[in-house]
């Protein structure tokens, strides 16, 4: 297995408002293997959404560098980086389906844009919506579904090109935890079937802990820890990792149990 | 027949005499004409306007500071000039381009002037209010910033556009009536003609009655449009 087959370095980036500038990226450096679902958690603010669009660079970095397989990401040009795009995929918390087209029109998109034939477009997409169990909503439009139906034609849309990565941006905060859980067992799924490297952005510690190998704990602009899953949960060296540790347990800790001591 | 010398009924009902529709028919015709041929005009430069303005915006795909105050500003200065000085402003002009400064096409191009900048803005503000998160996924997934525009900006705003355009052909038809009490025919001619220096209340009302139906009919018409297109997307 490919160790780094993403690899980020010193990556910095400020945001530049009028009053002030806040530094959201204090130097990430991030390596994630090939195949492998990686977490990355923290609270709001933490910059872990900058951190992600910045890997596909919906977000330019100020400096540092982004390299994914044998292309670095940070130095194409904007030509180069659209064809790039093609092979990293990306759901959304909010989905982001064009309401304008149907479920197949949708995952068609970016078929099109990599200017695939009809006929492998045709193809692809019934592969797609039979990966994602929606074969019967081929034709519906995006208002007619449910949310972890939507999310469900974002992962078809995403993984049409066949890319090598899938970003995830908080794709299941928006969802309640039973459809939560079946998104999260569709993307293990598709990284086991396909061998596709994810990477998971979240503030929901149960989410990295039921779907990732690898995690990270991001806080203020700074990864502060990063290994397994197991041994962070078990040894967390950070207080954040501490802090949302204590949070979680917190939540599942049962009152009635408490009371009966 | 003028009011002066008649009942209001008496008036109102001539309004719908043969004699009154014989004169207000062909007057029909030429305002639809105007407002057919400005309408196009405005549609094309307009939706052409709005799309610079929100390219070139700083949020845009194509951010130009310059090209979008320039255009900013020039469509202001339009905006803030009112629909009679817009048309005194626009004879000249008219009578360079089309020849003469009254009539049908001088009109059109004080309409076009005068209302191409006004949907220029409401096609801006209709693509404002498009989620940035759409033209994110777009952009994720490799797309230029043609196919943005035209093949997600402008098919997921269709309803808003839609009714952004019915707002301007609306106004475009009451500039039109206006026009014609600068020599540029229709309805809007009647009604100053007949029904202000000659007191022929009746053809004056037909006017009227005539107006409400075409814009009546325009806003439904529109307004259907806008809601059949959210039925089909299933988001009404």
């Amino acid at each position: 297995m490919d160790e780094k087959f993403i690899e980020v370095k010193q990556l910095y980036k400020t945001f530049h408002t009028k009053k002030q500038d806040i530094e959201v990226l204090k130097g990430i450096d991030l390596s994630v293997g090939k195949g492998d679902i990686y977490g990355i958690v923290g609270f709001s603010g933490a910059g872990k959404s900058t951190l992600v669009r910045c890997i596909n660079r919906l977000e330019e970095p100020d400096s540092g560098s982004v390299r994914i397989g044998d292309q670095e990401i940070t130095s194409l040009g904007k030509a180069q980086l659209n064809k790039q795009r093609r092979k990293i995929g990306m759901i959304f918390q909010q989905f982001n389906l064009f309401d304008s087209m149907t479920v197949a029109q949708n995952i068609a998109y970016p078929l099109k844009m990599a200017g695939a034939s009809a006929k492998e477009i045709g193809a692809r997409v019934e592969e797609m919506l039979a990966l994602v169990g929606l074969t019967e909503k081929r034709d519906a439009y995006p208002g007619e579904l449910s949310g972890g139906q939507k999310q469900r034609v974002g992962i078809a849309r995403a993984l049409a090109n066949q890319p090598d990565v899938l970003l995830s941006d908080e794709a299941t905060s928006a969802l309640d935890p039973q459809t939560t859980l079946s998104v999260l067992d569709l993307l293990k799924e598709i990284n086991q079937k396909l061998g596709l490297t994810i990477i998971l952005i979240t503030h929901e510690l149960e989410v990295i802990k039921y779907t990732c190998h690898r995690m990270a704990v991001m806080e203020d602009g700074k990864l502060l820890e990063q290994g397994l899953v197991k041994d962070i949960f078990q040894h967390p060296q950070c207080d954040t990792a501490r802090n949302f540790i204590g949070v979680y347990n917190k939540f599942r800790s049962d009152y009635w149990q408490e009371e009966a001591k | 027949m003028s009011l002066y010398k008649y009942s209001f009924w008496e008036v109102l009902k001539h309004a719908f005499s043969a004699e009154v529709w014989e004169r207000v028919v062909p007057a029909i015709s030429e305002t639809m004409y105007m407002v057919a041929v400005s309408a196009v005009f405005v549609l094309v430069f307009g939706v052409l306007l709005g799309l610079v303005l929100v390219m070139t915006s700083k949020e845009g795909l194509v951010p130009c500071k310059s090209v979008h105050t320039v255009l900013s500003a020039v469509i202001n200065c339009f905006r803030s000039l009112p629909q009679v000085i817009i048309i005194i402003v626009m004879l000249p002009v008219a009578r360079a381009l089309v020849g003469k400064s009254y009539g049908s096409n001088a009109c059109i191009i004080s309409l076009v002037a005068s209302c191409v900048p006004l949907f220029a803005r409401l096609v801006e503000s209709s693509l404002l209010e498009l989620d940035k998160g759409k033209i994110e996924a777009a952009k994720a997934m490799g797309s230029g910033n043609m196919r943005i525009l035209f093949q997600i900006m402008v098919p997921e705003t269709m309803p808003s556009l839609v009714r952004a355009f019915t707002n301007a052909v609306v106004i475009i038809i009451s500039m039109t009536a206006l026009a014609g009490s600068f020599g540029a025919g229709g309805i809007g001619y009647i009604a100053v003609t007949y029904g202000y220096t000659r007191f022929e209340h009746d053809l004056l009302f037909a006017t009227i009655i005539v107006l409400i139906v075409i814009v009546q009919a325009v806003q439904i018409l529109g307004d259907t449009i806008s809601k059949i297109i959210l039925k089909r997307r299933h988001l009404i």
